[in-house]
């Protein structure tokens, strides 16, 4: 039996999970594919409905987990296999190689001045640039740089090595390989989230080619006060305040015909959030909504939504749009207002797509590795979403978050502190048990009667 | 041997020029003649319109009688006209997966259409059987700089689960016509919006606002010409640009068929271009 659990993925619902299971004194295995932790919360600008800094609320718990006795963290890190079964799970965990020895870089960045590669940065959705060398964002966590194997001019032989000239502390090792961790746990916590839906010619819109249209976590970049722009809201094909945005809520979701019949929950939300702060930021802009229906249920939810309608004076169109492309600098979009039924066409300054959420894409070889079910979207599902929603079917293996389905940050949390009671019911339950046994040998050895495995219920008061 | 081709009425009338640079190019594409579009030794009406009411076999007699000439002359027909295109097709389709209905149409023309004829439109031909580079090869005067818009229209290509002639959204097949004759595609936003159809006949003010809007994106977008495959949407997108007491503005932009791009690229005798029948004159556009 192994006290020990493994939770994949670090992203805020494994970092939530990993946190409630090592406060209770149990140690932890973090592995997440990512050079940093934090997953999309660390790229968001404010959450809704509270308008709360993303950064200001998650960082303390990025730096926790990054900090904490009991979590072991590994990024750039994947689960291969695992073997056994509840309570005796044997993880093995490739990790690729980061090229900078964690324990010495001191993040000073003298590394990536010297670095002659760049490339966009992921982390900012490609709208500014990185190095080859590089931290994801200032915030990062684990606060270390990271070799890009393929951005970097070449390893296997070294063309460049600036990089390593330039460190002082001998951080850069450009020999380091691949290494397969192993590592036994009694229980495994599933949050791998999700990713945005990227088949822009599936979605009619053809919006990537053009510089002004963009997806909800590219929009959250250009607000967040960490972002490429410093918060400044600035198109980025010349810098100008975009007077006319519109938002394209339902992009790729909610549409049978392309394979995405779900609603993906959170975009009415985080839409209605993105018109109110693009119009705190450009109070006499002109924000235009495309939306099917407004699905605003959680506390406080609908009431946020009309607050972007009335208070912030924004343009809600009931209507798909059928078109988005760019003419004479703007970017034009063709609709329909179904309540007025007419065709609408905006020529806007930025289009911002809430495009629809989909399963991280290492779901499904995770979904072989753990023998767990993906529903015909790619999401795991819970055999009985009712009653045990974040049990997995197979005994031990809990689940949490968006790798579920659509999910906001509350509800992730929540699912994630579930799974993480699930864990720390099993493993207790476990230790008690091993307690008993001890205490019965111990008996056991002093001639004293049999102590009953079974929990003592006390019938009195019955 | 050829390929059994149904011409349409408006081929044999109003567009004459597409029928005959279609008949020419297939002819000139060599292979033994294999592409030469043979016209059905007897043929009527396609219908004109696809009943769209789900118990409308009266509609579909006229197109299964079409059908029905083509299974004489072979195991498919090919078309030029793409609103004849669509009808056969369509109701080829329809044919296929309701059996009782084909029972009734043959009960009542007292014919024995099989069901099994393949419509196909002459550019599944250039790119199916011929294909793209094969048709490069073909080209002795590559329309090196012309900038082509291909404009689509709807009959070409929707509803896609019975026309399946290319992606209705984002369609390529004119474009790459286009860029195997030598000239240059031009992508405009309209190229897939409607011309106004038969409005132009009942509200021609509706049809022309929006074809006007079809031929000025594709201006903007720095096009000499527009090429189709249709001839109501030629003939909306040419007319309203006609010389009128004004005079001309010198924004014209010709309209052509994809045919007429191809007998000019593949070097073929202007008495095959058909240019004399234009509202606004393609040797204008392209310089020739």
């Amino acid at each position: 039996m192994n006290y020990r659990a493994c939770v994949i993925g670090a992203g805020i619902g494994g970092m939530q999970a990993a946190l409630d299971i090592a406060d209770s004194g149990f140690e932890v295995v973090l592995v997440e594919r990512a050079p940093s932790i934090g997953g999309h919360m660390a790229q968001l600008s404010e959450t809704f409905p509270t308008l709360d800094c993303s950064q200001c609320i998650l960082t303390p718990r990025t730096v926790e987990v990054g900090q904490h006795p009991n979590i072991r963290l590994l990024t750039l890190s994947e689960v291969v296999s695992v073997e056994g079964e509840v309570g005796n799970f044997r993880v093995r965990i490739r990790r690729h190689p980061r090229y900078v020895i964690e324990e010495k870089c001191t993040a000073c960045g003298d590394c990536a001045k010297v670095c002659p590669v760049v490339v966009p940065n992921e982390f900012d959705r490609g709208l500014a640039a990185r190095r080859a060398i590089y931290i994801p964002h200032p915030q990062a966590v684990p606060a270390v740089y990271r070799l890009d194997p393929d951005a970097c001019l070449g390893l296997f032989p070294l063309a460049c090595g600036k990089c390593g000239e330039a460190c002082e502390r001998q951080a850069i090792n450009y020999d380091m390989a691949p290494e397969i961790v192993e590592v036994d746990v009694g229980a495994i916590v599933v949050a791998t989230g999700y990713e945005l839906y990227q088949d822009e010619a599936v979605m009619a819109y053809a919006y990537m080619d053009h510089p002004n249209v963009m997806d909800g976590l590219e929009f959250e970049r250009l607000l967040s006060a960490s972002g490429p722009t410093g918060g400044e809201l600035i198109r980025p094909s010349d810098g100008k305040v975009p007077r006319e945005v519109v938002f394209i809520q339902c992009a790729g979701s909610r549409n049978p015909e392309h394979g995405l019949p779900y609603c993906s929950k959170i975009c009415c939300m985080y839409t209605a959030k993105h018109a109110i702060l693009y119009k705190h930021r450009v109070p006499d802009g002109q924000v235009y909504v495309f939306y099917i229906d407004i699905r605003a249920g959680g506390k406080g939810y609908e009431e946020f939504v009309t607050r972007a309608m009335e208070e912030d004076d924004t343009v809600y169109i009931r209507g798909r749009v059928s078109k988005v492309f760019s003419q004479n600098g703007k970017v034009v979009v063709w609709g329909v207002d179904t309540l007025t039924e007419r065709k609408v066409e905006v020529a806007a300054d930025m289009v911002v797509v809430a495009a629809a959420i989909v399963p991280s894409a290492g779901n499904w070889g995770l979904s072989q590795v753990l023998g767990i079910d993906v529903d015909e979207f790619g999401f795991y599902t819970a055999p009985d979403a009712e009653m045990t929603p974040v049990e997995s079917g197979v005994p031990g293996v809990f689940l949490a978050g968006a790798c579920l389905g659509p999910q906001d940050i509350p509800e992730t949390v929540a699912q994630a502190s579930g799974a993480a009671a699930k864990v720390l019911a099993f493993l207790d339950a476990q230790k008690a048990q091993e307690r008993r046994k001890a205490r019965a040998h111990e008996a056991g050895a002093h001639g004293a009667e049999l102590v009953s495995n079974q929990p003592v219920v006390s019938s009195e008061g019955r | 041997m050829g390929i059994p081709y149904y011409p349409g009425c408006t081929l044999s009338t109003k567009a004459k020029n597409y029928d005959r640079s279609g008949r020419a190019v297939a002819a000139a594409l060599g292979g033994d003649g294999r592409f030469e579009l043979e016209e059905l030794p007897e043929w009527q009406c396609c219908g004109a319109t696809f009943p769209l009411m789900v118990d409308d076999s009266m509609a579909l007699i006229a197109p299964t009688r079409v059908l029905y000439q083509a299974q004489q002359a072979g195991e498919r027909v090919a078309t030029l006209c793409a609103i004849c295109f669509n009808v056969l097709r369509r109701s080829q389709a329809l044919l296929e997966r309701d059996p009782e209905m084909l029972e009734r149409i043959n009960w009542f023309t007292e014919q024995e259409y099989r069901g099994d004829v393949r419509v196909v439109h002459f550019l599944e031909v250039l790119r199916d059987d011929l294909g793209w580079e094969a048709l490069a090869e073909r080209v002795v005067e590559p329309l090196t700089g012309l900038r082509v818009a291909p404009y689509y229209g709807c009959l070409l290509l929707r509803p896609y689960e019975e026309i399946g002639l290319d992606d209705p959204e984002s369609p390529v097949i004119l474009h790459d016509l286009v860029r195997a004759l030598g000239a240059e595609p031009v992508d405009f936003p309209y190229s897939i919006e409607c011309c106004g159809s038969y409005l132009t006949v009942k509200d021609p003010q509706v049809s022309e606002t929006l074809s006007k809007d079809v031929v000025a994106s594709a201006r903007e977008r720095g096009a000499q010409a527009i090429v189709t495959a249709c001839p109501l949407c030629q003939f909306n997108l040419d007319y309203p640009q006609r010389e009128t007491e004004a005079g001309r503005t010198g924004n014209e932009i010709p309209v052509l068929y994809f045919t007429q791009l191809m007998a000019v690229a593949l070097g073929l005798p202007e008495d095959t271009w058909g240019f004399e029948d234009h509202y606004v004159d393609p040797r204008r556009g392209l310089t020739l």
